[in-house]
């Protein structure tokens, strides 16, 4: 019998410590822009970055731009997640399909999204659909291939089952196979999420006037360091509850593997 | 023990005589199994030929395999035969209530949500109730809401037993359903499973390792021979029924028990 309390003082220890590896982060960043005497448009201080932060926060653009990104993320991430698991599941089904396409997407994998991201702004605009189409392409593969060995690994006795009772495709698809590749496939989705962040920020590093990765640009040409260093803590706060979010759905739909 | 408001017979409608009818349900004709891999090719069943009447208690006896499964698996249209074939004189294609031999549980479901499933597809209002009914015919009440990891071996195929017959099918294919149950589970399944097929008149194939069983049960046994797996013996039991549990101590009982130990051997 596993003892619930013992349970609950491993995870509240957990969690301690990764708050207080955080918490000491601060004081050594502080110790280090001490120690070293940098300018401020080299490594600011911790209390330059906070007060940064508290103006741009003030003054609505910090919000702006975050909103910016996490809309292109989310939009990305979405389209990339449907349109990977459509594609997985297809080329699950069909060897003959795979044998067809897999060329094509390992050649896909080859290329890195930095080199055809400027390609994609020419072709799509500087707007929003540029940075969620290279947001979506980066987040398809690890999807893709989690789809595939997600579907590829169902049981061929529960197989057996549905079709001795007569169930139809939808069923199967429904009852059987999302149900029973879920784990695999969240798994693709929390790697998915964290790329697609990088996904995004590529995209408006190429060209924007918006967004975190425009105000990333915008605090480099200002030799406004202190603005650097909020908008990448922005981003990985965005990566942070991108994957809490798949953390969430784990715990909704995979409690049974407990 | 039995619950004769989950079947809907009454008492007066058990135990006597017996409910088969002279109808075939089910023939299997010429039929031979050879799987191929990319070097060598398994001959798993040669030249079976039987016929089964409507609700036929029937029990396939055989060594490892001696392709026991993969019979039930082509009855139930899992697999196709490399020549011969399956022909099902009723309802097509027969409801099918499939008993696997290992318990074969999704892990995701809890044991009310596993029971439901052939229900489910069927979009049967009524199947909660159902599946709590079945919950109690197989001694799983308390476990409702556990998950498969979560039970033994016995309690497992117990689940797997109340699914298969969940969904009132006509045909109920049994693969070796008890082996994994205590003694005193196993003959307490014995009696329920002759008495839901007494009450609702299906037509069962089981697979079992167990002579006594078998003797308990069917109304014919067949027994395999060693791979690839021919019939060796078509034994019809005709033991009176109800089957009590002293009937093993009869000497037609031991007789033929005898008859199918050495035909196994
Ligand atoms: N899908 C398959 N592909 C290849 N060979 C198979 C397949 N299914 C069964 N076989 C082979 O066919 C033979 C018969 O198998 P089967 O499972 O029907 O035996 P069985 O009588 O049920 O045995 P047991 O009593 O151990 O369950 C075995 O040699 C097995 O390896
Ligand atoms: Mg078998």
């Amino acid at each position: 019998m596993p003892r619930p309390y013992e349970k609950i003082m491993k995870t509240s220890l957990s969690r301690l410590l990764g708050i207080l590896s955080i918490l000491l982060f601060i004081p050594l960043w502080e110790l280090i822009v001490r120690a070293s005497n940098l300018p401020k448009f080299i490594l600011p201080s911790p209390m330059d970055v906070w007060t940064r932060f508290l103006k741009s926060l003030n003054d609505g653009s910090l919000l702006y731009h975050t909103s910016i990104t996490f809309f292109e993320v989310l939009l990305g991430l979405l389209a990339g997640t449907l349109f990977a698991t459509i594609v997985g599941y297809m080329l699950a089904k069909s060897k003959t399909l795979e044998k067809i396409l897999s060329p094509y997407l390992v050649a896909s994998q080859a290329i890195p999204v930095v080199a055809i991201a400027p390609l994609l702004v020419i072709w799509l605009g500087d707007g929003i659909l540029s940075k969620v189409v290279i947001c979506a392409l980066i987040v398809f593969f690890p999807v893709l291939i989690n789809t595939i060995v997600g579907v590829r690994a169902v049981s061929s006795p529960l197989y057996d089952l549905m079709n001795s009772l007569g169930a139809n495709r939808l069923q199967i698809l429904l009852k059987l196979e999302i149900p029973a590749s879920l784990p695999v496939l969240l798994g693709g989705l929390r790697i998915g999420a964290t790329l697609s962040v990088i996904g995004a920020i590529v995209g408006e590093l190429v060209s924007a006037d918006r967004g975190l990765g425009f105000l990333l640009q915008l605090g480099d040409f200002q030799y406004d360091t202190s603005m650097v260093f909020v908008a990448v803590f922005m981003l990985i706060a965005l990566a942070l509850l991108l994957y809490g979010m798949v953390t969430l759905l784990e715990r909704r739909f995979l409690r049974w593997m407990k | 023990m039995f619950d004769s408001r989950f079947t809907g017979f009454g008492i007066r409608e058990l135990g006597i005589g017996k409910p088969m009818s002279k109808k075939t349900a089910l023939s299997v004709k010429d039929l031979s199994v050879v799987f191929d891999d990319e070097n060598n090719s398994i001959h798993a069943l040669e030249n079976i030929s039987f016929n089964i009447r409507a609700r036929e208690f029937v029990c396939f006896l055989g060594p490892s395999g001696s392709g026991k499964t993969t019979l039930l698996r082509l009855i139930a249209n899992l697999i196709k035969p490399t020549t011969g074939e399956v022909n099902f004189m009723f309802g097509h294609p027969p409801k099918i209530g499939m008993v696997f031999q290992q318990p074969n549980l999704m892990p995701w479901r809890s044991v009310l949500d596993n029971i439901k499933l052939p229900l489910e597809l069927e979009n049967d209002v009524h199947a909660h109730e159902k599946a709590l009914d079945m919950i109690r015919l197989v001694g799983l009440t308390g476990f409702e809401d556990s998950l498969p990891r979560d039970l033994s071996g016995g309690m497992a195929q117990r689940v797997g037993l109340a699914r298969g017959l969940i969904h009132d099918p006509d045909l109920l294919l049994l693969d070796e359903p008890f082996a994994s149950l205590d003694a005193l589970t196993r003959e307490r399944m014995w009696t329920e499973l002759s008495n839901i097929w007494q009450a609702k008149q299906k037509t069962v194939i089981m697979v079992t390792h167990s002579i006594n069983e078998s003797l308990f049960l069917a109304d014919r046994v067949f027994v395999l021979t060693q791979r690839p797996g021919k019939i060796k013996l078509d034994m019809p039991v005709d033991l009176p029924r109800p089957r009590k549990d002293d009937i093993r101590y009869t000497s037609q009982f031991g007789k033929l028990a005898k008859k199918l130990r050495s035909a196994i051997e």
